[in-house]
């Protein structure tokens, strides 16, 4: 829900909202921070792994968005603008160089040598029409999310939790869009085979 | 197979490594095709790709994070400690 909500951001009330701010409007800024720190919340500890550190690095990002209201010019969306600054700080509290290395799309070891399945996966799809066992698989989902390496991860909120489109997603990161494919590629199909293994051992 | 004399059917590691781009829908159109064409011979394939698909609808319906009161009232004072600048 909240992906497909945020993805169609309403623009005109983002502009408003930002009036607000530029004009010391503390409900301005209450309304933002309603609307956007989950969002840079979950991005965040994506980022940087510790909770603590995460949210410090959204009060960072708050305090720089106040900093640079009068700067932003709406060339990108509100969030997009939101999510550099974010990354800009966490990339620091981190303390490191974001590298995205050149991963194999396809896990081989699954494969044999004439490229057919070694272990087909057992078939669980069709168990989550369950609504039940919908949830709990979005909540599990969620969890795992932390199992990821990092750039897999940061990847994978950005475009299947957050929805944002792949280019926006490869800019931000500063990584080309053939490894943002690649690393998408990897974080789906590494996060299928950790629910796999919690559905069917259960 | 019927599609060998026109071109090499693919197997199951291709169908896989192309999966990606036809999630997103930026599979050319020929591609797309060859995979349907795999995907309607192949059990596997068809449930891998649909467990792709659960994971994606997973993670898009995760529960939205709740902002929690000590934290909107930090985000608050960091506001006015900014704003107090001013005055």
């Amino acid at each position: 829900m909240t992906s497909a909500v945020l993805a169609s951001a309403p623009v005109a009330e983002d502009r408003a909202l930002l009036d607000g701010l530029r004009a010391g409007d503390e409900h301005a800024f209450v309304a933002l921070v309603r609307m956007y720190q989950p969002a840079l919340l979950r991005l965040a500890e994506a980022t940087v792994g510790s909770h603590a550190v995460a949210q410090e690095v959204t009060q960072d990002t708050w305090l720089a968005v106040l900093r640079g209201v009068d700067r932003f010019e709406g060339r990108s969306s509100l969030k997009t603008w939101l999510f550099r600054i974010l990354l800009n700080r966490a990339r620091s509290a981190a303390g490191r160089e974001q590298r995205a290395g050149r991963p194999e799309a396809v896990d081989d070891e699954r494969f044999d040598r004439s490229g057919a399945w070694v272990d087909p996966p057992q078939p669980w799809a069709d168990r989550v029409e369950d609504r039940l066992v919908a949830a709990e698989l979005a909540q599990r989902a969620r969890a795992l999310l932390a199992d990821l390496p990092d750039t897999q991860r940061q990847v994978l909120v950005l475009r299947d939790v957050e929805g944002m489109p792949a280019e926006e997603v490869a800019e931000l990161l500063g990584i080309t869009d053939g490894n943002q494919r690649v690393l998408l590629h990897r974080a789906r199909a590494r996060l299928r085979g950790l629910l796999a293994l919690e559905v069917t051992s259960g | 197979m019927r599609f060998r004399r026109r071109r090499r059917a693919l197997v199951c590691r291709d169908a896989v490594a192309l999966m990606g781009d036809y999630l997103d829908g930026r599979l050319a159109s020929r591609d797309a095709a060859r995979l349907e064409a795999h995907l309607a011979d192949c059990p596997h394939c068809s449930e891998y790709l649909a467990q792709l698909r659960v994971t994606i609808e997973a993670l898009g319906r995760a529960e939205p994070s709740v902002l929690s009161d000590d934290a909107l009232e930090e985000l608050i004072g960091i506001y006015r400690r900014w704003r107090s600048e001013f005055d």
